[in-house]
Order: C-alpha cells, then structure tokens, then sequence
C-alpha cells in the first residue's frame, strides 16, 4: 500500500504531487526507509525523534529539509518549506544507529589476533631459555662438565635474546591504528612460519635429547644457539617483508573526493588494497579540505531546477516506453532555451565579490583588534598589578570588537557551523599567546582546512568501508579501482603504475663548447 | 624599363662627391659571411646575397632608382651573390669609379613581371 506510493524526497521548493504522477521520472536516492521514520510521521510535515545522543544539528540548516514519509501526501498542501528545528533527516538517522553499534560491540578480531601473536611470542622467547634449563633441571648429575665454552655459549644466548627482544619491540609494539577487514597477508604468514618453526624445534628436542636423555651439555647449548640465530633471522625477514618492501615507490594513486571533485595524488609501493586505503585514509585526513556540506547546495538546487522543468505524463496507461520517454525528455529540455548557465555566472561572480568585501573587513577589524594589545615585559609586570590579564582574559576583551566581521564572514562562506564562539576565543588566546599577527590568527578562518584542524564531531567521516572488486588481500595492480565509502561521500582511488624509465647517457666534452659570431652588419655605401 | 633578363633591372649611379669622399647614397646588408636568417628583405632566408638595406632621400641611388630591399646581382660586371661583405663594400666604394652600373632583382618586379605573363 504505502510502498507503492513512496515518494522519493526532493530539495525543490516547488514540487507539486498529482495523484498520477509516476515513479520512473522522480529519480532520487533510494533510501532505506527504517521503521522508525514511518512511526512518527502519522500527522504533520516534521518529525520529531528524541535519541540521546543526536548530533547538534543547527536550527537554520535548511538545505537539510526531507520531506517525511507520509500517507495523506495526496490530501495535503503542494508547496514544501524548510522543516522545523526538530526534524532529523535520514542521513542522521542512520548515522546515529550506526554510530550506537560501533561503541558497544566488540572488537573481537584485533584483540584475538593481537591476542595470538603475543602468547606465540612470548613462547618463541622463552623456548631458548628451556631448552638450556630443562637438562640442569632434569638429570643435572648426568651432564659433561662444560667450562669455558658453555659460558662464552650462555653470554652470546643472552645478548642475541636481548637483541631480539629490543628489535622486536621497535618495531611490532606499535598501537594498532586501523581496523581493517581482511587479515593481514605477510602478517599471517610470519606467525605460521614461526609457529612452524619452533614447532620442529621442540619436536627435535623432545624426542632427541629430553627421551634419550643426551649428556652432551655443549651441544645442547649449542642447539640453543641456533635456534636463537634462527630467529634473528626470521625478525630480519620480517623487516624486509613487513617494512621494506613497500618504501619504494611503484604506483601512482589518484585519489578523487565524489562531492566535489577534489583530488590528490600519491605515491606507493606494493601494498595490499587494504593497506593501500588505509594509506589514503591517514592522507585524507591532512590534505583534503573538510567535507562541507553547505556548499553544495547551490549545485543541488540547480539539479532539482533542472529535473522539476519537465514533466511528463502518460494518459495512455500502462506499457510506455519508458527509455523513449526519457530520452524525449532529454531532448526537449536540450532544446528548451535554458539561461541557467547564466545565472550561474553572475551568482559566483556577486559571490565573489561579497566574500572579498567581507574578508577585507575582517581583516580590518582584527589587525584594529590586535593593536589593542601589548604584552607586558617581566619589568613592567610588578608596576601594574592591577591591569594584568592573562591571555584569555585578553582575548575576551578583544573579542567583540571582530566579533560581528568573523561571523559575517564565516557566514559567507558558509563555515559557521565548524567554529563556535569558544572555539574561537581559544585560539585567539593561543594566537595572542604565541605573538601571532593577525594574519596568523586569520589563517585558520580564511580558508577551509584539512579535516584533522577541527573538531570531531564535524568530521562527517570516521566510518569507512572499502569497495573493491578485487580482494582487499591481493597487491595494488596496474588499473584498479577501488572506492572508501563514508556515509555522505565517498572517495574514488585509481591506482596507476608508475612508467619505466629507460634513461641514457650523453656525453659532453667541456671542450667542445664552442661559439661563432653571427653577424648582420649594414654598411653605408 | 624593357631588359633583357626579364627579373633583373640594370640601374646606374652617379656618384656624389662629399668632400674626399664618394657616396652613393644607400647602404648595404649579407653577404656569405653573415646571417643570412636576419635578412628582412630575403624571401628565402638562406639567401647570402647583397641587399640594398637603406637609401637616402635624396641621394643619387634615389635618384638613380634603387629601392630598398633589392638585391645586388653584379656592380660593373663583378658578381655580387657570393662575396663577403667587405668584399661587396671594396667593390662599390673604388675610388677610381665615378658611375657604378647595377644589376639588381626586386621582388615586387618578378611579382609584376609574373603577373604580366600569366595574363
């Protein structure tokens, strides 16, 4: 019933729905429709759904405007305005349900496999020191005495575990920083080896020396020894596998914000797809300005403008061609003489304009702000007690005189959302702290920043999953394609290999430099 | 002007005497020991020939007809397409001649004198 009439959410201000109007021209999102969208939706236009920990979502948000899944649409008004303060969009629904499942469950793999490596190295380290102990803990009364040798045995045992132990913990102790979904390929295959490896070893020694109770201390020791050089060597493996390997560069990766088309390249060696996205992601995070919502709105509009001029109704009933409606529409919309392209311009270039003026008085305003502060030297601290301030009482007196210009000009360029006013006095009092010009201080608003400069809860992106054709274990590969997808946008990575070079030699004879006059003299005659 | 080389036009000058000089009123440009792609006056501009770069207002080269960018073929017989340009100064500038005798190409002439044979 109310499945058949679902209507798609638009950002037009002018949609008017017949009771006929078909589906096949409406192309929006297809939205998972949850449960909870459709209980309190009986009544009125807004919806008000009370979860506790809802994003702050500013009141006059009004490119956010969804319009609730009703089933009276065809009795109620035609014209659609902005929702009230207390409607919750899809996106952030599903945000929110999203967000509530990744803090209580559990991160049962990282732990089990961090779990596994720790128990099998902690074994690998001490089987060493069995192996030397289990015989003097044994049948001590048995053993050939072994002097020298032995000892000079048991000191380089020592070091080469402690080597082991100091290498080991350079470079495997790190705090794991991404949870990735695949496990890790050479990773894996290390533990086996090692699990292997060891393994074997205390079979031999298990059979060979505790059944037959050997007395030959020395060699014992010396079994030891090996095992121990044996697994200097492995941890060299290791290195090279899980380290150096990827350092030389072999693929250039474009990297493609969808909502924007921002773009970045790097550079990577043979990586794993998965490690290869996590490489982007830690990227991602530095070099792309932050995802601004806002400022697409002006392309949507005019998306929505562009869908809502034609309408195309079938009073023929059923069996329509559907793929020649369209394409009837495309073609009369071409030839339709459209001055969107115009608008276009003169909006961006009034656009521009306005951010200049704006931006020229803020500048103003805080260089006239910053010239009102001096700070003091440690001599003139004790003559004034009484008119000290620190630097946040400094920066709250100075604040409101570049109050009004900031906020206009954040306004404009559409950023008020990601810095509230104590924000702000925060890094006024660092600027003023630190002896920073105005300019300094202005950097930070000026021009949108990378992700990593503000605050968490406007980052939009933290939950990522990775698309791939491919399998997310295999090897970066001339020509693949893979996408990180957030919930609001997505990022489109293509990878390419880096060309090989055939590079000659010329060369030069510093004597061969050799220069002639060329001259176009005029005589007189 | 009727010749027989239909290209070619044969000018005479009569030197100016100018205290102990005598000038004939124009200046000269190439020769194979110059650069010949600097020529503005050559069509082609691998051409090392002599060509006639100035004249003066008034000057008996003037008077006598020269124009400027034309090419010196020959002055009292001696051929002028293949000297140097002091070579090419020496020979207009004898001090025992007082008439030089030129033969000169233009292209504004082999454009005339084509368009004439085509009609």
């Amino acid at each position: 019933m109310s499945a058949a009439m679902d209507t798609e959410s638009t950002y037009s201000g002018y949609s008017h729905y017949s009771g006929h109007s078909k589906k096949a021209h409406r192309q929006g999102r297809d939205r998972h429709k949850s449960p909870r969208s459709k209980d309190g939706s009986r009544s009125e236009k807004s919806v008000t759904i009370q979860t506790p920990p809802a994003e702050p979502l500013l009141g006059n948000d009004a490119s956010r405007a969804e319009e609730a899944q009703d089933d009276n649409w065809g009795e109620t008004t035609t014209a659609i305005t902005g929702t009230s303060e207390h409607s919750i969009s899809q996106e952030d629904i599903a945000r929110i349900s999203k967000d509530l499942e990744d803090s209580v469950g559990l991160d049962c793999k990282r732990y089990l496999g961090l779990t596994v490596a720790a128990v099998l190295g902690l074994l690998v380290f001490l089987t060493p020191i069995a192996f030397i102990l289990l015989p003097q803990i044994l049948w001590r009364d048995d053993l050939e005495p072994c002097g020298t040798v032995c000892e000079g045995l048991f000191i380089s045992v020592a070091f080469k575990l402690l080597i082991l132990l100091i290498g080991t913990w350079a470079l495997f102790f790190r705090q794991p920083k991404a949870d990735v979904p695949r496990v890790f390929v050479f990773r894996a295959l290390l533990l086996v080896l090692i699990f292997l490896f060891v393994f074997s070893y205390w079979l031999f020694y298990g059979v060979r020396i505790l059944d037959s109770k050997d007395t030959n201390y020395q060699g014992i020791v010396q079994y030891a020894v090996s095992l121990v050089d044996a697994l200097l060597f492995i941890h060299y493996l290791a290195i090279v596998l899980l380290e150096l390997r990827q350092l030389q560069p072999m693929f250039t990766v474009k990297v493609v914000r969808s909502t924007d088309g921002e773009s970045r390249y790097y550079s990577l060696g043979h990586l794993s797809i998965q490690r290869a996205a996590l490489v982007v992601l830690e990227n991602y995070y530095r070099d792309f300005t932050v995802y601004n919502p806002a400022l697409l709105t002006a392309s949507k509009s005019r998306a929505a403008k562009h869908m809502a001029g034609l309408k195309v109704y079938n009073v023929d009933g059923p069996g329509n061609n559907a793929s020649g409606q369209s394409r009837a529409m495309i073609a009369a919309a071409a030839r339709r003489r459209d001055s969107s392209h115009n608008e276009l311009y003169y909006e961006e270039a009034d656009h521009e304009r306005r951010v200049r003026k704006r931006r020229a008085r803020l500048v103003v305003a805080v260089e006239e702000a910053f010239t009102h502060i001096k700070r003091l030297q440690a001599e003139e601290q004790q003559k004034a007690p009484g008119e000290m301030m620190d630097p946040r009482e400094a920066a709250q007196a100075i604040f409101p005189s570049m109050a009004r210009a900031l906020q206009k000009y954040l306004r404009t360029t559409r950023q008020q959302q990601y810095h509230s006013m104590e924000s702000i006095l925060q890094h006024l009092s660092f600027c003023i702290t630190n002896n920073m010009t105005p300019k300094a201080f202005l950097e930070r608003y000026l021009n949108p920043g990378p992700t990593l400069q503000y605050d968490r809860d406007r980052w939009f992106s933290k939950q990522w999953t990775l698309v791939s054709e491919e399998a997310v274990t295999s090897g970066l590969q001339d020509g693949i394609v893979f996408v990180l997808k957030c919930l609001d946008f997505s990022l489109v990575v293509n990878v390419k290999k880096i060309p090989f070079i055939k590079l000659s030699e010329e060369f030069i004879d510093p004597k061969s430099h050799k220069f002639v006059l060329r001259l176009q003299s005029e005589t007189s005659v | 002007y009727f010749t027989s080389f239909p290209f070619q036009q044969r000018i005479e000058i009569h030197k100016l005497r100018q205290g102990d000089n005598l000038i004939l009123g124009f200046s000269i440009g190439g020769g194979i020991d110059q650069d010949p792609t600097q020529n503005p006056f050559s069509e082609d501009k691998t051409d090392k020939g002599i060509y006639v770069t100035r004249v003066t207002e008034g000057g008996p080269a003037e008077v006598a007809g020269l124009q400027i960018g034309d090419k010196i073929m020959q002055v009292n017989g001696w051929d002028m397409t293949m000297v140097t340009h002091d070579q090419a100064r020496k020979r207009l500038t004898k001090r025992n001649e007082e008439v030089v005798r030129l033969l000169v190409t233009r292209q504004s002439l082999q454009k005339a004198v084509q368009q004439s044979m085509m009609s």
